[in-house]
């Protein structure tokens, strides 16, 4: 099957699961997602391999990055009028605080999604929601259907 | 302390798990500039329709190597964490090639330091993404000794153990951090 039609497919079932496993990159950090109605929250689970900093320990910034920027394209696939993967425009983020050695959470909120582009806004955090350890906003394109 | 601005640059990111697994490599550096490169890999595609690399490890090396400059460009052994982070993707990266960053130092304050980025693709220096990426100060002396060792040494397995991380091809794709 192709991409295409695996995120066909989710959209029309309602399961993102087989698209996100087959996204290498998702695999690659050990991104996951779950599901409560018309809410997601991201998982991005404890995992040594992404680790950045050695000394406190904590995750890279960029893994923080990836999982954020990732959540925000799986977000568009699931609650909007998209076909095909949204291409990532700009991208902007915030380091808060150190991402320590454990599970990292996300949500996302969609903005605006115009005819083009969507602004996707994405937060990040640890133990309390309420104390985030990252704030990204990005800008994706989506493809015409 | 006698190492070269590049041996700093490749003994810091020998200790960076996530950097030695993607295979990130310090091709040059000096005070103000570095360059480092990203090895493609069907592991880190975003766009299986496409093979293209995710987003997320090109952030990766970018901040990866906007903060290995920053790390050069300060005496000592100050580590500098990432402030914010603002990235333009102009292009998506072609399957199956490399990506080289272009990092510099800006500006340096007591308080912050500014660098900006670009990646291009290694074969014909094509424009894909490019960067401005801010770092916090927070003083050499919050550097604790053992990586102050490491740095100095190039021993880096106190952190990252004797064992390569990863194999690539069957050669260990760890960097020591010595001279290569």
């Amino acid at each position: 099957m192709s991409f295409q039609d695996t995120i066909h497919q989710a959209q029309s079932s309602g399961d993102f699961q087989p698209l996100v496993d087959s996204i290498p990159y998702a695999g690659y950090i050990g991104f996951e997602f779950q599901r409560f109605g018309d809410n997601v929250i991201f998982k991005l689970p404890r995992n040594i391999d992404n680790i950045g900093n050695p000394i406190l320990p904590a995750i890279h910034g960029g893994v923080i990055g990836g999982f954020m920027e990732l959540a925000g394209a799986i977000n568009l696939l699931m609650f909007m009028d998209t076909p095909l993967m949204p291409k990532i425009v700009d991208f902007s983020l915030d380091y808060l605080r150190a991402g320590r050695d454990q599970d990292t959470f996300a949500e996302c909120q969609v903005w605006r999604q115009g005819s083009r582009v969507a602004n996707v806004a994405i937060t990040a955090w640890q133990n309390d929601r309420a104390n985030p350890i990252a704030t990204a906003r990005a800008h994706f394109l989506l493809a015409k259907k | 302390m006698n190492i070269t601005a590049q041996q700093k640059a490749e003994r810091f990111v020998s200790v960076l798990r996530h950097c030695q697994l993607l295979g990130l490599k310090v091709l040059q550096a000096d005070e103000t500039r570095l360059q480092m490169r990203l090895p493609y890999s069907k592991d880190i595609i975003g766009n299986p329709m496409m093979g293209i690399i995710h987003g997320g490890a090109l952030t990766t090396l970018m901040d990866t190597a906007c903060g290995t400059a920053c790390f050069v460009a300060v005496e000592g052994m100050e580590l500098c964490p990432t402030l914010d982070l603002r990235v333009d993707y102009m292009k998506a990266s072609e399957p199956g090639l490399d990506l080289v960053a272009y990092a510099s130092v800006t500006r340096i304050t007591n308080n912050v330091i500014f660098t900006e980025c670009q990646v291009k693709q290694e074969a014909d220096n094509t424009l894909v993404a490019k960067c401005n990426a801010t770092f916090m100060r927070i003083g050499a002396e919050m550097t604790p000794p053992d990586f102050r060792n490491v740095i100095e040494s190039g021993d880096a397995s106190i952190y990252m153990g004797i064992e390569p991380l990863v194999k690539v091809n069957g050669k260990a794709s760890m960097n020591t951090g010595g001279e290569s």
